[in-house]
């Protein structure tokens, strides 16, 4: 931190801050709790070219009114972001972008997250002056799966600036002048960028949307949930946008210690997907030898029973499974004596965001290869099933492609999973488990980032998080193997953490409710407790 | 007949004095008239000398502001920590005038010597002549004139042998009136599109290829050698105190003789129209003069008696702009020739900032309804708040460049604009 005599100090709408030098009016003014409009300005993209002109302030001493995105900060500067002046030159600035935006909001996919909606209306402007035509461009096809509605562009250039200057490719340009101005690509060139979709996130109107979203929902019809991207290790940290329990979009969620504003396309495209799929929503047991489905405590006592006949055995896990449901898993073998355990990595190819390079699609295609590591997993190519007469345990790998004959000979085979591909029926029981989207936990992202994430959807059936599973499990055998009383099981999230968190020196000191937005590094084994809990 | 429309009063002419006489575009003519004398001189000046000459004839800047010019060679760094660049703006867009191109068409080493003798002054290592796209006769005189200019050593490794090297390049615009801005002009040199950015940096600090820079306009370039050779007296011997020196008028619209006039500073603008350019046609009479060009404030036939100084344009409420003025008589209209301004700056606005991309072009159809007659009293109101919001609130003047012409013809001629309305509301009924 600065020393408190190098800060600048000002004065913005009455309100006294002081400020490191250097920061930008419309961003002291935000930490005074002032939000000055903005369209060209974005935190995240570098260049500051003050041309949409709508963040425009009152500096007293200076002539005119002055753009708060660039002018930096002076000691004693007095700010009045609502002058009469200001506030005159704002409204001018939406009428005039109004001229030639077509009042499509009733079809726009940005209507109820548009920033020109929202100045609209802010500054009453119900009416227009407009009585000519409006000036009609159409739209284009700028890349695979991006449209651009070049009659609601307002010119802001965020999204040419975020591809010259974040993705590092100088592919899109604005083209003609002055109103016929238009987004383009260069000539002769595609957009085709692993980051291009954060041009849609930039956009504070809907001139650039996903062709994959158009149409699909009203923003008012969505609820947004705080989750972590499971399409690698990186651990973007995202919102879930989902309508009718589903998962209709993903936007990137600000986090500066692991992806900034930004997240690449195939994550988009992999949390959309997950939609897809059959699901296991009830528990599947197999007294006489056909899976035939089961109350929870039916099953949980027959698997239990079933357990305790299994001399040794391995275990398959998942990286995609959250850091709780691993821990408890971990318990429960090592309760059954079994040791080991191992889990697969897809991967796929790296791309790293140039503007950005902490932030990129990595190898490692999963969520939690960091998590499945701390608890004692081993990565391997292909897991093979335990030697015929042992147990076998699978959480949560999907066994797609694997034989469809797999894991059949375990003396007991015990699924723990959402998804039943060939393989996982071959189990001795199912017990459904919900997807990471349908409950709350935490992953360890490639650098050891601990990260929360909540639950979007309604899990099916009686589908139950892993952790919640497999702990009662471990209560049923404890119980068989002559416990007095019943081992406390966590009833939610922060408990389940609490428990993995007391038995895990690396997560020592965390709890669930300090972990903050930015996520919390694991400390070394053995370490105090100085955790870089933000 | 030499040069057309040579003024044929008395007149003493530094810029234009050769042009007409097309031995003097070659190097061996040139230098028959004395030419490379002053940049001869330079070469064994102090930079910081230079400058002073300049400064001290007041000298300002012919492109359209005005500024200074020695002040404006003294905000670069005089301690050079990189290179440093001079660029001459020939991008000459200003509707109403067009002076630099018979500068460089007639007398190109006029601009290539003043060039130099900039370029000393303010330590820059390379000069760029920004030549509009269209100029082709004027770029092939220029390049021409470049190359007898290197091959004779006033130009390159050591300038008139002194030791000091300076290279020159002229680099063809794709003729965008923004260019002709200063740092539109920068960000087109530097290959981008012609959009200007926001100062502060100012070239001085930060210009062109992130390096300190001068832009100066061609006519202001072709000044400084008579100021070099001759000194500072010299060229205060014309003009007032304030604007001293000769200047170029580009004067054009309803006039009989229209034409480039070299002429000292300060005349009556009454004076260059009737006695120097000889008024409208036979039996017609000045209605309205735009006098340094579009981008300012009409004057009526009652204020012609104003001086053409840059303080005596401001005193009556325009400018002395390019110094261009355009002259309309009883038969034109002043609607249909705001649109067709108004248009002018539409098409040419950048599109950056919103009030100049998007008021330019309603301003344009709004003006357009009123001229085919479907105008309302309201839309006068709308106007003038438009010319509030075009001013000062964008990045680069263009938006206020509409503003001056708009404001002054509204003012001025509120009675034609309605008479089109009022045109409307007896169709109406």
């Amino acid at each position: 931190m600065t020393e408190g005599n190098d800060l600048i100090n000002l004065i913005i709408d009455g309100i006294e801050i002081a400020v490191e030098p250097g920061t930008h009016v419309i961003d002291a003014a935000e930490r005074a709790g002032v939000l000055i409009p903005r369209y060209c300005y974005h935190p995240g993209i570098p260049s500051r070219p003050a041309q949409c002109r709508v963040c425009l302030v009152e500096i007293e001493g200076q002539p005119k009114l002055q753009p708060s995105c660039k002018m930096t900060v002076t000691e004693g500067m007095v700010v009045h972001t609502a002058s009469e002046e200001a506030e005159d030159a704002r409204r001018a600035v939406i009428e005039l972008l109004l001229v030639n935006h077509p009042l499509d909001c009733p079809i726009c996919d940005a209507a109820g997250q548009c920033m020109l909606q929202d100045y609209a209306l802010e500054t009453e402007q119900l009416r227009s002056r407009l009585h000519e035509e409006k000036l009609v461009q159409g739209r284009d096809r700028i890349a695979d799966d991006i449209l651009y509605f070049a009659d609601r562009c307002i010119i802001c250039t965020r999204c040419v600036r975020f591809m010259s200057e974040v993705a590092g490719d100088e592919t899109l340009i604005v083209a003609q002048r002055g109103d016929r101005n238009v987004i383009d690509t260069f000539p002769g060139r595609d957009l085709d960028h692993p980051f291009q979709g954060n041009i849609v996130d930039v956009c504070p109107v809907g001139a650039l949307v996903h062709e994959d979203f158009l149409f699909k929902a009203r923003f008012w019809d969505m609820d947004q949930t705080a989750s972590i991207c499971p399409g690698c290790s990186t651990g973007c940290n995202v919102t879930i946008d989902v309508k009718e329990n589903q998962i209709v979009r993903v936007k990137p969620r600000h986090n500066p210690e692991v992806n900034s504003y930004w997240m690449c396309d195939h994550g988009r495209k992999h949390l959309v997907m997950s939609n897809r799929g059959e699901r296991a929503d009830v528990p599947l047991i197999r007294p006489d030898g056909r899976l035939v489905a089961a109350d929870w405590s039916e099953a949980l006592a027959w698997v239990a029973d079933r357990l305790l006949e299994v001399t040794g055995g391995d275990a398959v896990v998942s990286p995609d499974s959250a850091n709780e449901s691993l821990f408890f898993l971990r318990e429960l073998l090592d309760r059954l004596g079994i040791g080991g355990g191992s889990f697969r990595v897809p991967t796929g190819e790296e791309a790293t965001l140039a503007g950005f390079p902490k932030l990129a699609l990595r190898a490692e295609r999963a969520p939690n290869t960091t998590g499945a590591e701390l608890f004692g997993f081993a990565r391997v190519d292909d897991p093979a099933p335990s030697p015929a007469g042992a147990g076998l345990i699978v959480l949560e790998d999907p066994l797609a492609d694997h034989e469809p004959e797999w894991g059949g000979e375990a003396a007991f085979f015990l699924y723990v999973g959402g998804r039943l591909s060939s393989a996982a029926r071959n189990a001795h029981a199912v017990l459904p488990v919900t997807g990471f989207a349908e409950m709350e936990g935490s992953f360890t992202n490639f650098e050891g980032r601990v990260q929360r994430f909540h639950q979007a959807l309604r899990p099916p059936g009686l589908a139950r998080p892993a952790w919640m599973v497999l702990s009662r499990l471990i209560a049923e055998l404890d119980l068989r193997r002559g416990a007095e009383t019943r081992t406390e099981t966590p009833l939610e999230v922060g408990q389940a953490f609490a428990a993995m968190a007391v038995a895990t020196p690396e997560l020592g000191g965390f709890e669930w409710d300090s972990i903050g937005p930015k996520g919390a590094r694991l400390v070394a084994a053995g370490d105090a407790v100085s955790a870089d809990v933000a | 007949m030499a040069y057309p429309y040579r003024d044929d009063r008395e007149t003493t002419t530094i810029l234009s004095r050769h042009m007409g006489e097309p031995e003097a575009r070659s190097l061996s003519g040139w230098l028959e008239r004395g030419g490379y004398e002053a940049l001869r001189k330079a070469v064994q000046m102090e930079p910081d000398e230079i400058t002073e000459v300049v400064k001290e004839s007041g000298l300002r800047g012919r492109g359209g502001a005005g500024f200074p010019t020695g002040m404006k060679w003294s905000f670069m760094p005089s301690e050079p920590s990189g290179p440093h660049y001079l660029c001459a703006n020939a991008d000459e867009s200003e509707p109403g005038a067009f002076k630099d191109r018979e500068i460089m068409r007639w007398t190109p080493h006029l601009l290539i010597e003043g060039c130099l003798i900039a370029a000393r002054a303010i330590r820059a290592e390379h000069v760029y002549i920004y030549v509009r796209g269209e100029f082709f006769p004027v770029i092939r005189v220029l390049n021409q004139a470049v190359v007898e200019a290197y091959e004779a050593g006033y130009i390159g490794e050591s300038v008139c042998d002194s030791g000091w090297g300076c290279d020159l390049t002229v680099h063809i615009g794709a003729g965008a009136y923004i260019a002709g801005e200063e740092t539109g002009l920068m960000s087109s040199l530097m290959g981008g599109r012609a959009e200007p950015w926001m100062k502060p940096p100012f070239p001085a600090q930060r210009g062109v290829f992130g390096a300190p820079t001068t832009v100066n306009n061609v006519e202001t370039l072709a000044s400084v050698p008579g100021i070099v050779m001759n000194g500072s007296a010299w060229y205060r011997q014309w003009g007032s105190e304030k604007s001293p020196g000769t200047k170029m008028w580009c004067c054009s619209g309803n006039l009989t003789k229209p034409g480039n006039y070299e002429l000292e500073l300060g005349l009556p603008l009454g004076e260059i129209i009737h006695d120097v350019c000889g008024g409208p046609p036979e039996g017609r009479k000045v209605k309205a003069v735009l006098p340094g060009g579009s981008s300012t404030a009409f004057l009526t036939a009652d204020e012609l008696d104003c001086v053409t100084t840059y303080e005596g344009l401001q005193e009556a409420g325009s400018a002395l702009g390019t110094a261009s003025p355009i002259v309309l008589d009883e038969t034109a209209e002043i609607v249909p020739a705001m649109r067709r301004i108004a248009q002018f700056y539409a098409h040419e606005s950048c599109g950056q900032c919103v009030q100049c991309r998007e008021g330019t072009a309603w301003i344009t159809k709004i003006l357009r309804r009123i001229e085919e007659g479907d105008g309302e009293p309201r839309d006068l109101d709308t106007l003038y708040d438009l010319c509030d919001q075009l001013t000062g609130r964008t990045i680069c003047v263009l938006a206020d460049s509409v503003v001056f012409p708009l404001r002054s013809s509204l003012d001025k001629f509120r009675h034609e604009y309605e008479a089109l309305m009022r045109r409307s509301a007896s169709v109406a009924t």
